[in-house]
């Protein structure tokens, strides 16, 4: 096992956690879970007591020929991909890093996954193992920090994604991949429609794409690999070299494409891989197509129904980034449901009796 | 033996008249075909965990959706519990019948309902078998990853429901990464869709949940799996090793040197000699070890891996590295370690497959416990191994005509999966705790993360007519059976008797 360099305050304040946890339940006091608190944008606003777990910060364990790494909640996301890229190594979902302040809790809380996404596997593809603060108070753990471990139910990926309304996250473990030895990103003057049949036709064959986006006429390609398949599929390809920080920009919404105009909300429209352009009344460089076009960033002052009406239509689903305060819709995330809401509402009364956690932040029902 | 249902540690069940349930199902769905005379029900008796066998109260084989809906809800009303099972290859009893419950088989599904190369997915009925899924694809230069050994038969529902495996999981992931949407029917007969034709979809990962679960918390009807176009190559080099250490070692220096093979699996001597005398693959006899490490990808960059492979394991002491020279070569290489299983079985009348996972990096301590485990016992042990992704099968040899052997075995076995779990390990990689590693879970989690498990269950199938005694103990057996966490020196439950 590498010899991890101690940050001066790293420190495991679980056992604190637990308490504040144990004495909310008794009390059924509403909580509040919040590290850098990056991401309160996302989901519905929570009333409730602070539980701030940025002091449990750290990372226990890091063995890169093992491709497993451990950290608690609070670590910084700066701080966990510049352990990892001493030794050449990364989270394959490329977290959004939306400050500095940012927390891989709040990443994995969040389930959000970057550019790689379509190629590579989302953020719960990553997450091996958990230990997770439950409503009594106690620290448990579930999965581990093997690749592969099918004993019990997978709790740990149950928690990505579902900001921390089952549980509190405490330590994870992730899966990590090698960074790439070769890196190329081009640069396509290309219309809508062919860049879409472009990309299904280039999807269909074993080259090393891993991000690929289309926005105002121009389709971006990230090449990524072995330095002799990059090389080849760039001279086939052509195009203009691209800044390769292009990506980042777009992970952590710093592309200028996310300035809003007055009134505009941004919208994130979930679809399935090659879904033609929806009929919907937004100006085209009002959207912005990711992860080969199954994810696409729409700045719009339409209303919820319409976008919700024309995603669901297609197989997909939308999620307003904006927050209601600054004219957001009011339920962020597409309903679910009756039947599937069921089981959620069953799922967060087992696990979150009194609603301590995190209440109302993915729905206001629970 | 306590691996059989015993209602006084794994909970209740109702009781029925099987003449009650029979003609109850058949005046609620005449067109379901019902087994109830026994020479009829002995084929489902057992999976492919052969040694522990229990003849269902009846089978029920449904051709229709709406025939799954109103058995569920009619086993829901009278309590009686379904065991969902599918091509019934499953190692670990997960598809054990229920002397008080109905089988639901699924194997009538078997249809193949949609391949979109565009949008590179497939659309598939659970009684598909896995191997079919990739030669509806192969046209279009694309093919389903999660590749089990048994997937010749294996159907995919199985696949879902014990998140199956393979050799090439490092890269490609188990089932859970493949899965884009499952279709469910509830035990209150309720429908659903988890997943999306999308990358994601609102709410909790519900579909994560469903991968794995043994068939404990619905029975699904539908699956959508993501395709991957081929590789344009795949090329496998065979390194052998004088010491099985130093092939272990070679692993980690191979990761370490930042590739991620397609397939990279570790055999021991044993295993070696019982494959090479059964398939005749060209395998080194006389070493103590070998790696196969397949490296797929864009020509180019295999190329270059293949010299870096051969450069790490060079440093590593293999005494000898072959290169598959072509297609034939390279499936012989792999028809060897594809056939591990059936090749020990030639040379034992019985044996014991177990799959525990440990970090690699522990790996030359497992062995060595093994190995003493097996001079201890006289039972003689083959181990393959997933060595990419950490996942052992150690293979015990033994003859279930000889007295006590059988209990023998299972008793080496969990001591190795407990070597396992105390490596940082788990109890199972790929095939799922099912009926047969039930006690083991005792040993991997705490009395309060079992509880978890069970609220989980009981938000889906609170009655616990779902495949019950399956994947997650109750915490009388583990008072009972299981090497229980003793957290702080206080024993969990000290309320709960002790039988």
């Amino acid at each position: 096992m590498t010899e991890l360099a101690i940050n001066a305050t790293d420190q495991d304040i679980a056992a604190d956690l637990c308490e504040q946890v144990r004495s909310a339940y008794a009390e059924r006091t509403p909580l509040r879970i919040v590290a850098g608190d990056t991401r309160a944008f996302y989901g519905r606003p929570v009333e409730g007591k602070a539980l701030n777990i940025a002091a449990h910060s750290g990372i226990v364990s890091y063995d890169p020929v093992e491709l497993v790494v451990t950290a608690r909640a609070g670590t910084r996301l700066s701080a966990l991909n510049a352990a990892l890229a001493e030794h050449h190594q990364m989270l394959a979902f490329e977290p959004p890093i939306f400050s500095d302040a940012s927390t891989i809790g709040g990443a994995v809380a969040t389930g959000l996954s970057g550019p790689r996404r379509p190629w590579a596997g989302a953020a719960r593809d990553f997450v091996l193992g958990t230990r997770i603060i439950t409503q009594e108070g106690k620290l448990l753990r579930f999965g581990g920090e093997v690749m592969k471990n099918v004993a019990g139910y997978d709790l740990s990926r149950l928690m990505v994604g579902a900001q921390g309304t089952l549980g509190v996250l405490a330590d994870i473990s992730f899966k990590v991949l090698p960074t790439p030895t070769a890196s190329h990103s081009l640069r396509l003057a290309m219309g809508l429609e062919d860049a879409l049949s472009e990309l299904s036709k280039l999807g269909r064959q074993p080259l090393p794409i891993t991000a690929a986006a289309w926005h105002a006429g121009e389709l971006f390609i990230r090449l990524e690999g072995g330095a002799s398949s990059v090389n080849a599929t760039k001279e086939r390809l052509g195009g203009e070299a691209l800044p390769a920080d292009f990506w980042q920009q777009l992970r952590d919404h710093q592309h200028g494409f996310f300035t809003l105009g007055e009134g505009q909300a941004l919208w994130r429209l979930s679809l399935p891989p090659h879904t033609p352009p929806l009929a919907l009344d937004i100006a085209e460089d009002d959207i912005f197509y990711d992860w080969g076009g199954s994810q696409r960033w729409v700045k719009t002052h339409l209303d919820a129904d319409s976008l919700r009406l024309a995603c669901q239509a297609a197989g997909g689903h939308a999620t307003c980034y904006t927050p209601h305060t600054k004219g957001g819709a009011e339920s962020p995330f597409t309903p679910l449901n009756s039947v599937v809401e069921k089981y959620h509402r069953n799922l967060k009364t087992e696990l979150d009796a009194h609603g301590i956690f995190n209440p109302g932040r993915l729905y206001a029902a629970f | 033996m306590n691996i059989l249902f015993d209602e006084r540690l794994d909970g209740e069940l109702v009781h029925r008249d099987k003449a009650e349930v029979m003609s109850d199902l058949q005046s609620a769905i005449p067109s379901l075909t019902l087994l109830h005379r026994e020479e009829d029900l002995r084929p489902f008796e057992c999976d492919g965990l052969a040694a522990y066998r229990v003849l269902p109260m009846l089978v029920a084989l449904p051709e229709t959706l709406e025939q799954v809906r109103e058995l569920l809800k009619r086993c829901h009303a009278l309590s009686v519990p379904v065991v969902t099972r599918g091509a019934g290859t499953g190692l670990s009893g997960g598809a054990l019948p229920l002397e008080q419950g109905v089988l639901l088989v699924m194997s009538r599904f078997n249809q193949i309902l949609k391949v979109d190369p565009d949008a590179r997915l497939a659309r598939v009925q659970p009684g598909v078998r896995n191997l079919a899924i990739s030669e509806a694809a192969a046209p279009y230069g694309l093919y389903y990853a999660p590749d089990p050994s048994s997937q010749i038969a294996c159907s995919i529902g199985g696949n879902v429901a014990e998140n199956a495996g393979g050799v090439h999981c490092l890269k490609y992931g188990l089932t859970v990464h493949n899965v884009m949407r499952v279709d469910v029917l509830t035990i209150e007969g309720e429908h659903m869709t988890l997943g999306s034709e999308a990358l994601d979809a609102p709410g909790f990962d519900l579909l994560a949940l469903m991968n794995g679960s043994e068939g404990m918390l619905g029975v699904v009807t539908e699956i959508t799996v993501k395709l991957l176009p081929k590789p344009e190559t795949a090329k496998v080099l065979m390194a052998s090793f004088d010491d099985i250490e130093k092939a272990g070692r070679a692993v980690g220096d191979i990761i370490a040197a930042g590739i991620i093979p397609g397939g990279l699996e570790m055999m021991d001597k044993l295993a070696i000699k019982a494959a090479e005398d059964f398939i005749k693959a060209g395998y080194p006899v006389e070493a103590e070890a070998i790696l196969l490490c397949e490296l797929d990808g864009v020509e180019a960059d295999v190329d270059d891996d293949c010299d870096t492979v051969r450069r790490v394991l060079e440093q590593a002491g293999a005494t000898d590295i072959q290169q598959a020279r072509d297609e034939a070569e390279r499936a012989k290489f792999w028809a060897g370690r594809k056939n591990a299983f059936p090749a020990v079985g030639r040379m034992s009348p019985d044996y014991y497959c177990m799959d525990g996972t440990i970090p690699r990096r522990e790996l030359p301590r497992v062995l060595k416990g093994i190995a003493a485990l097996s001079e201890q016992s006289g039972l003689l042990v083959a181990n393959v191994f997933h060595a990419g992704d950490g996942n052992m099968h150690p293979l015990i040899l033994f003859d279930a005509n000889k007295e006590g052997q059988l209990a023998l075995a299972e008793d080496v076995g969990g001591k190795i999966l407990e070597l396992c779990v105390a490596a940082g390990g788990s109890i199972t990689g790929e095939h799922g705790v099912g009926r047969e590693k039930i006690n083991q879970m005792c040993s991997q989690f705490q009395a309060d993360e079992i509880s978890v498990f069970h609220a989980l269950k009981a938000a889906f199938d609170p009655q616990r007519l779902l495949n019950p005694g399956k994947n997650i103990p109750t915490l009388a057996r583990c008072a009972e059976f299981g090497a229980m966490h003793v957290h702080n020196n206080e024993l969990p439950h000290p309320e709960l008797p002790r039988f």
